[in-house]
C-alpha cells in the first residue's frame, strides 16, 4: 500500500509520533537513498545520525553512576523501568533523516540495524552534504562507511581512542594528563 | 485572524542528481611538486574564523585552489552529557550549542521531549516562545551582521550593530533574568510569568528597530567597497545548496524558496503574516540581504505576538500537569500532594514515554533538528542536535573554490556558523 515497499532492501515500516520510520536492509542503504531522492523526491539530506543500543533495557551501563535507566546505583529503589522497552534486533541503529522540500513537504526516517564491526555504504554519491555527517558517526560511534572519500576523524584528535558517544566509553574515562603526582 | 503566508515563487524541486560537490578541495600532487602552491593556516585562532575554526588553505599566488576545514576545537560532548542528567536538566544544555542563537536550541529540545510526551502547551506559553525566538533571530542576525562588516573593514557597523544587539539582550535579561543562555523554555511552556511591563519595552525596541536598520541599509547598500568585496563572490547554486544539505538563509540566498516556519510551520507560525526573503545569485552580498530582510520580517512577527499576548494578562504561562512541571512554590507549604511532586521531580525526574522522534525548527542559521530517543526512564538515552553551522561549513570548499584569499574570509563569515554549534 505504501510507496516505500518498492525501495530497495526494505524491511518494514511503522509510524509513532507522528513520524514514518522505515527500516532497510544493511547491504542496501545507498540504493534506498537513491530511490528515496529520485522516486519520492526527498532532495535534502537532513541528517545522519546513530544510536547504540547497548544495554537497552537493563537496569545500570558501563559501571558509571546515575545510569541511563536508573537514578543511581547506590540507591537501587529509584532503579528500573516500570515497563521494559522494546528489545532491539542489534546494537546500532543508523537513521537517515530525509526532507522532500515541495508543496507538500514531508519527512521520513530511514533506519538500519548493525552490530559492532559492521559497515554500510556511503552515501557521500547520493547526497555530498553527507561528508561531515557520516564521519562524526564515525568518530563518534565507531561505524565504518564504505566508499567515503576520507573517513578520519572529526570532531576528536586523530589519534584518539574510542568512540565516545558508545554506551561503554566511560564518562570521566579520559586520563587526566596533569595530575598532582607530575 | 489566520493570514496564509503568501507563496509568490516555487519551492525549488531540482537536484536530483547532483554533480560531484567537494567539501574539501584537495590539490593534486603534480601540482604540488610545482613548487607553486604554499599551504597556510587560518585559524584556529583567526578573528575572521568567528570562535576556533582552522582552514588549512592552498594559495596559487593569491588563488585558493585547496581548502580543508578541521573542526572540534570546541567540542565539548554535549550529546553525552545530556544523557548522563534528567530531562529537565537538558534544557540547561542545549542554549550553550549554538551560544549566538541559544532560544532555538531550547525551543527545539522543549518541544521534542514535549513531542514525546504528547503533550499540549498553554497559548501564551507558545506565543511567548515566538516572541523570543524571533527577537533572538533578529539578536543572532545581528552578530553576523556587525562582525562579517567589520572583517570587511567596515567597523562602525560593529558598533552599531552591538548596540541594538545590547537592547535586545536588555529584553532578555528582563524577562528571563539571564542576557544569554537565557533558560526560560521550560518543558510544559515558560520558566516564569512575563512580568509587567516587558510589553512595552518590547514595542519601543520593535518602533525603533526599522529605523536602525534603514541606518545599516545607509551605510552598507549604497558603499562601494561593501558591494566590490560582496557581489558575485563566493557563488553556490541552488542544486549544490540542496546536495550539500544547506538550509535557512544560505539556502534562501542561493533561490530556494524554503523556510520551515512557513512550509512546516511549528509553535503559531501558520497564524502570523510574515514574508520570506529569497534571493537568487547566492553570493555573499545576497547572503547578507536575506538576512537584513529577515530582521524587518522578525520585527513584524514579534509585533505581531506581542498584540497577542497583550491579550492573554493573567492566563497560565505552563501547563498544570504535576507529574512533569514542578507545583507552584507557595503550594510546598500547604499541600501535601505538591511537596511529593516536587520531590520527585527534583531528585528523579519525570519520566518520558518510550520511542524516538526528530524535530526540526527554522534557526536564525537554518534548520536546527533534535533527535531524542526515550527508554521510558528520567533521562535520555541518546540525543543529537542537527547542527545548521554544521552543514553550512560544508559549503566552504564550494564557495571558495577559486577565489581570492582576501575573499575567503567574506566567505566564511557570509555562511556564518557558529563554532559551538560546529562542535557541540
Amino acid at each position: 500500500m505504501s510507496e516505500w515497499r518498492n525501495a530497495p532492501g526494505y524491511v518494514s515500516e511503522r509510524e509513532a509520533f507522528g513520524e514514518l520510520t522505515v527500516t532497510i536492509e544493511r547491504e542496501h542503504v545507498r540504493a534506498a537513498c537513491e530511490f528515496a531522492r529520485d522516486e519520492l523526491g526527498f532532495n535534502l539530506l537532513s541528517d545522519i545520525v546513530a544510536t547504540d543500543y547497548l544495554g537497552w533495557g537493563r537496569p545500570g551501563v558501563s559501571g558509571y553512576i546515575g545510569t541511563a535507566s536508573g537514578r543511581d546505583i547506590n540507591f537501587p529503589s529509584t532503579q528500573g523501568l516500570q515497563t521494559l522497552p522494546e528489545l532491539k534486533p542489534k546494537r546500532f541503529t543508523l537513521s537517515y533523516h530525509l526532507l522532500a522540500m515541495r508543496r507538500d513537504p514531508a519527512r521520513v526516517r530511514l533506519q538500519t540495524w548493525l552490530d559492532d564491526g559492521e559497515s554500510v555504504d556511503s552515501v557521500v554519491p547520493v547526497w555530498p552534504g553527507a561528508d561531515f555527517y557520516e564521519r562524526e558517526q564515525f568518530d563518534m560511534m565507531g561505524i565504518a562507511f564504505d566508499g567515503h572519500p576520507y573517513l578520519k576523524r572529526l570532531l576528536m584528535d586523530d589519534d584518539w581512542e574510542g568512540h565516545p558517544l558508545r554506551k561503554d566509553y566511560p564518562i570521566g574515562g579520559e586520563p587526566v594528563r596533569f595530575s598532582e603526582a607530575e | 485572524m489566520a493570514v496564509a503566508p503568501d507563496r509568490k515563487t516555487a519551492i525549488y524541486e531540482g537536484s536530483r542528481i547532483p554533480k560531484p560537490i567537494p567539501t574539501a578541495l584537495v590539490v593534486p600532487q603534480e601540482r604540488l611538486d610545482t613548487g607553486d602552491i604554499m599551504q597556510i593556516n587560518f585559524g584556529p585562532n583567526h578573528p575572521s574564523t568567528h570562535g576556533v575554526l582552522r582552514l588549512i588553505v592552498d594559495l596559487d599566488g593569491e588563488e585558493v585552489v585547496g581548502i580543508e576545514a578541521v573542526i572540534g576545537y570546541l567540542h565539548t560532548g554535549f550529546e553525552k552529557s545530556m544523557e548522563q542528567k534528567t530531562w529537565w536538566k537538558g534544557v540547561t544544555y542545549s542554549p550553550r550549542i549554538d551560544y549566538v542563537g541559544y532560544q532555538s536550541n531550547e525551543l527545539v529540545y522543549v518541544l521534542a521531549v514535549e513531542k514525546l510526551l504528547g503533550m499540549e502547551v498553554p497559548e501564551k506559553a507558545t506565543w511567548m516562545r515566538m516572541l523570543l525566538a524571533e527577537l533572538n533571530r533578529i539578536h543572532s542576525h545581528l552578530v553576523f551582521l556587525g562582525t562579517s562588516a567589520l572583517e570587511l573593514g567596515a567597523i562602525s557597523m560593529f558598533w552599531y550593530c552591538f548596540r541594538e544587539r545590547d537592547l535586545i539582550l536588555d529584553l532578555f535579561e528582563m524577562v528571563t533574568g539571564q542576557r544569554m543562555h537565557t533558560r526560560y523554555f521550560q518543558i510544559g511552556g515558560l520558566a516564569e510569568d512575563i512580568p509587567e511591563g516587558f510589553y512595552d519595552e518590547c514595542r519601543t525596541f520593535i518602533e525603533w528597530m526599522p529605523k536602525a536598520l534603514d541606518d545599516y541599509l545607509a551605510l552598507l547598500d549604497r558603499n562601494e567597497i561593501w558591494l566590490e568585496r560582496t557581489q558575485g563572490i563566493g557563488r553556490l547554486s541552488a542544486d549544490d545548496a540542496i546536495a550539500l544539505s544547506q538550509s535557512g538563509p544560505n539556502l534562501r540566498a542561493s533561490g530556494v524558496d524554503w523556510d520551515l516556519r512557513r512550509d512546516q510551520p511549528y509553535l503559531a507560525y501558520d497564524q502570523v503574516d510574515f514574508r520570506v526573503p529569497v534571493y537568487g545569485n547566492g553570493d555573499v552580498y545576497d547572503r547578507y540581504r536575506v538576512r537584513m530582510d529577515e530582521m524587518r520580517e522578525s520585527t513584524r512577527i514579534v509585533d505581531q505576538c506581542l498584540r497577542r499576548l497583550e491579550r492573554m494578562k493573567g492566563r497560565p504561562w505552563i501547563t498544570d500537569d504535576r507529574k512533569v512541571v514542578l507545583p507552584p512554590r507557595e503550594e510546598l507549604h500547604t499541600s501535601m500532594e505538591s511537596l511529593i511532586h516536587h520531590f520527585k521531580l527534583v531528585t528523579e525526574g519525570f519520566r518520558v514515554p518510550e520511542g524516538e522522534v526528530y524535530v526540526t525548527i527554522e534557526s536564525p542559521r537554518g534548520e536546527q533538528g533534535c533527535y531524542i530517543v526515550s527508554e521510558g526512564g528520567p533521562k535520555p538515552w541518546r540525543i543529537h542536535f542537527r547542527a545548521p553551522s554544521f552543514a553550512a561549513l560544508e559549503a566552504t570548499a564550494a564557495c571558495a573554490n577559486g577565489s581570492l584569499v582576501a575573499d575567503l574570509i567574506a566567505i566564511v563569515g557570509s555562511l556564518d556558523a557558529v563554532m559551538g554549534d560546529v562542535d557541540r
